[in-house]
């Protein structure tokens, strides 16, 4: 296989971008944070179409405030137009956190939050705790504004204080259903747990007899007092930065232990996922996981001729590409083609640290978008795709299955429950995978034999 | 406290109405409240969404990722051919393209994407952080027009500058610099252009169609599956007519003075409005045959539709239903549509609309509906429960409001996959509606059982 290193970029604009802008990350985490509520400092814009794209994954309610700027407001400052959005989000939501984001806009004026924030503290009393977040997109992509929210909760509520019985917990960019399962596996392990952020049910709620204006859920403020005080930081993402991490951090500022490691998709990236558990806990793995374990590489050896050097081509954020890629070179498949809109080493730095061979064969492009994607497998075709919904119209050119993962997935039912880490998500991932090959399989057959 | 109990923010209470209340005038065209969560986007929104259909068009985002990955396919705007229009191209700026301008960048991406996908016109959306870092977009656009040969247009569409109301006039401004562009010879006197029809789901489709068998020559529809070609030649059209009042008027307005060509507004939602479209084009050429022709493609629709949607009507009957749409003229129409099926509209808002409008709509709805203008969610969620609403019709924002509350739901804007509009449109219109009011899920939301608490809270 040609191993190309160097990405030499053929192109100045970016055509149907893999990447989302950094406003949204930090909305997401702002969505799980216990009564908190986001504000963007910008354009009426920025609010409602991140609204809308979030909407269209969640299908939940997804409020989000904007500062509204006019003309006026470009030009002499958004101070006025920002204590009237706090001063309007507290007589309409009551919320007990408020997150500034500025929006592009808000970073090219220049504008002076805690200027602005110190005005507002001296002409009103009993506010929110506010927190503000720069999340200029010209300086990175959805992930960047996911980890910088992180962060700033981190650093705005942790105090330093007597060791618990608590372990941190940063899970990054999954599903609800995951932060579910990964609360679950905690409690398990008798580890009590301080998870950032935790929109398990604010973003995967039930009905509602009154409308519920912040869905209740999330991580409690006491929780995010509590982790300076934790005894470790379990933090999912190869690829963060030590700038951006919350747990070497924490690590850094309150002496506790820190462990950067995958996203637990597959057995190798599970299990060290549940060493960590062992390790931090004392406790040995429960049985329940000890045998989901086992049924796992039960269908691995019930699939494993059907995965069978079958190629593959994986999208998205750099650390969910990363994990896939681990999972597949578990069932022998052949990643072909590594995509991210992520900046550049970011994920193939990634991907060399934890699977080095793939990293060696694979077709790694990083700051790409979906014309990458939809040329790089015209030059080495896969038999599959495994990504997020925006994946689908080269999904469609090429006759190539696609498997949906990540984030957005706006074109099937269930995303927020979609699946994909601990022995349990990884089965139902392969389950998926192992069926879409299946599928293509009796799709394109003349006879169309039923498999067994 | 429950929903129903609270407040309006003060500054918007003025922007709230009810039917049947005399000398209270409707606050209206403002821009949106800091921190009041509104369903309104920007101008870039605005003129994208026009502009969006021109499907041979090369529309590209200048600006940093966000504008553009959000709008990226988003609309369900049909094309007969070219499929350019569903790309999402950025210039992508970062922060040295901040520090040091985007022209450069926006040079050779309009070249390189030029070379690549041959389009027959170019468009390029200024968004807020080139308004404010003042990049020349005009006249790199002028460079690359003489460079290529094609139309190359600069769109102001700066997030901050006003509401997407003019994001709708920075997209006609637009359109104008290809209007006229091109000889019209060939172009018979019975000939129309259809402006403010975006083609959701093929419903211009369906509205040309009913022209043509009026043996009317529709030159252009702007912008549903629209080609640049025509749009060069809709100067030669006898009539404009415009569905899409709050985008498409400055543009009607625009060519009756420069082109002498008048302009009528029309509805194709519901069978009242469409059929009264239909008559007053052929009332516009004052021409009995065509006059005929018109009343005979209406009567064949009507006796094909009616009985289809008799069936959906009888079940609706005495249920009630909010709209919350971006302009006020389609909830004129859905207000109609919506009576035929036997249903009452009791909230009703629009982002859009203004004085005239609201007053519209105050005169159709009966005493105690709601009004509302520029509304946001808490709002939206306590009219449903206070009028305790069986349907919602909104966009995909508005959606999860009613879906959360046990409330039916359609979806009426520009993201919809299935046509609402003329004859047909209406048949899929009331079967969405009866398959979303009388779907048997409700009767286990908690707002409908209130009597059966014995094992669950």
């Amino acid at each position: 296989m040609t191993k190309i290193n160097k990405v030499i970029k053929t192109h100045t604009s970016t055509r149907n971008a893999c990447k989302l802008c950094a406003p949204l990350g930090a909305s997401m985490v702002l969505k799980g944070i216990e009564q908190a509520m986001p504000i963007l400092h910008g354009s009426q814009g920025c609010a409602t179409y991140i609204r809308r794209y979030v909407i269209g994954h969640f299908r939940e309610p997804f409020d989000i405030a904007s500062s509204s700027f006019t003309e006026e407001t470009t030009v002499f400052g958004g101070g006025e137009n920002l204590m009237r959005a706090i001063e309007n989000i507290i007589t309409q939501y009551n919320p007990e956190i408020i997150g500034i984001a500025t929006t592009c806009l808000a970073e090219t004026i220049g504008e002076d939050i805690q200027l602005h924030l110190a005005a507002l503290a001296g002409k009103k009393a009993d506010l929110p705790t506010i927190v503000h977040v720069s999340t200029p997109s010209y300086k990175g992509t959805h992930m960047d504004g996911f980890f910088a929210a992180v962060k700033t909760l981190v650093r705005k509520f942790a105090v330093k204080g007597t060791r618990i019985n608590k372990v941190a917990v940063f899970p990054g960019m999954l599903s609800p259903q995951d932060y579910r399962y990964i609360k679950q596996m905690l409690f398990d392990f008798q580890l009590p747990s301080v998870v950032i952020p935790d929109f398990s049910d604010t973003l995967d709620g039930g009905s509602w007899q009154d409308y519920q204006k912040i869905p209740p859920g999330g991580t409690a403020i006491d929780d995010l007092k509590d982790c300076g005080r934790c005894c470790g930081a379990i933090e999912f993402g190869l690829s963060i930065s030590e700038d951006q991490s919350s747990a070497e951090y924490l690590s850094k500022s309150y002496g506790m232990p820190s462990y950067k490691m995958p996203i637990p998709i597959g057995i190798e990236n599970s299990d060290e996922f549940f060493s960590t558990l062992c390790t931090i806990s004392g406790h040995p793995v429960p049985d329940k996981y000890s045998m989901a374990r086992m049924r796992l590489i039960d269908a691995y050896v019930d699939g494993h001729k059907y995965a069978a050097g079958k190629s593959v081509a994986l999208y998205g954020e750099e650390d969910l590409v990363c994990a896939l890629a681990s999972f597949m070179s578990e069932i022998g498949m052949t990643v072909s083609v590594c995509i991210s809109g992520c900046k550049p080493e970011s994920l193939r730095k990634a991907m060399e640290k934890r699977v080095p061979a793939v990293a060696a064969s694979a077709r790694i492009l990083e700051d790409a978008d979906f014309e990458d994607l939809l040329n790089a497998i015209e030059e080495s075709p896969v038999d599959l795709i495994i990504g997020n919904s925006k994946g689908y119209t080269v999904s469609r050119k090429l006759s190539v299955p696609l498997v949906r993962v990540g984030f957005p997935i706006h074109d099937r039912l269930g995303a927020q429950r979609f699946s994909l880490v601990g022995y349990e998500g990884t089965t139902e991932l392969f389950d998926r995978i192992i069926n879409a090959i299946i599928e293509k399989k009796q799709e394109s057959s003349d006879i169309g034999y039923l498999t067994w | 406290m429950k929903m129903t109990d609270i407040d309006i923010l003060s500054d918007r209470k003025r922007q709230i109405n009810k039917a049947g209340t005399e000398g209270l005038a409707m606050e209206c065209e403002k821009h949106s409240l800091a921190g009041a969560v509104s369903q309104r986007a920007c101008v870039f929104c605005g003129s994208r969404v026009v502009l969006y259909p021109v499907t041979d068009a090369l529309h590209l985002i200048h600006g940093p990722i966000g504008c553009a990955a959000y709008t990226w396919d988003i609309r369900g705007a049909l094309s007969s051919g070219p499929q350019l229009h569903r790309m999402s191209f950025s210039t992508d700026l970062r922060e040295m393209d901040v520090i040091h301008g985007g022209e450069n960048k926006l040079y050779k991406s309009l070249i390189e994407l030029i070379d690549k996908y041959n389009p027959k016109a170019a468009f390029v959306y200024s968004t807020c952080v080139v308004g404010v870092i003042g990049d020349d977009v005009a006249s790199v656009c002028a460079r690359v027009k003489r460079e290529k040969g094609i139309p190359v247009i600069a769109v102001h569409s700066e997030g901050f500058k006003g509401s997407k109301k003019d994001g709708y006039k920075a997209a006609c401004d637009a359109l104008l610099n290809l209007v006229g562009t091109l000889p019209v010879d060939t172009i018979p006197r019975l000939s129309v252009n259809i402006l403010g029809d975006f083609n959701i789901a093929g419903e211009s489709w369906i509205i040309k169609n009913y022209y043509e068998k009026m043996g009317i020559r529709v030159v252009s529809t702007i912008t549903g599956d629209a080609r640049v070609k025509d749009i060069m030649q809709a100067h030669g059209a006898s009539l404009n007519i415009v569905q899409c009042s709050g985008s498409m008027t400055w543009l009607a307005q625009q060519m009756e003075s420069n082109y002498g060509i008048p302009y009528i507004r029309a509805s194709y939602f519901g069978i009242e409005d469409t059929a009264k479209a239909l008559y007053d084009v052929a009332d516009f050429f004052d021409d009995p045959e065509l006059t005929d022709r018109a009343r005979k493609l209406v009567r064949c629709e009507v006796e094909k539709v009616i009985p289809q949607i008799k069936r959906y009507s009888e079940a609706l009957r005495g249920k009630k239903a909010a709209v919350y749409v971006g302009g006020a003229f389609k909830a004129f129409s859905l207000i109609k549509s919506l009576r035929m099926l036997n249903m009452d509209t009791v909230v009703v808002g629009s982002q859009t609309g203004n004085k005239s409008d609201y007053e519209v709509l105050k005169a159709m709805c009966n005493k105690g509906t709601i009004i509302v203008d520029d509304a946001n969610t808490l709002e939206l969620a306590r009219f449903i429960l206070e009028k305790d609403v069986d349907l919602f019709i909104g966009g995909v924002k508005e959606r999860p409001i009613a879906y959360k509350l046990g409330v039916g739901f359609c979806d009426h804007n520009h993201e919809r996959k299935i046509a609402l509009a003329g004859f047909e449109g209406m048949v899929n219109f009331s079967r969405e509606v009866f398959n979303t009011v009388t779907s048997p899920v409700w009767k286990f939301v908690p707002r409908r059982q209130t009597k059966k608490e014995v094992y669950f809270d």
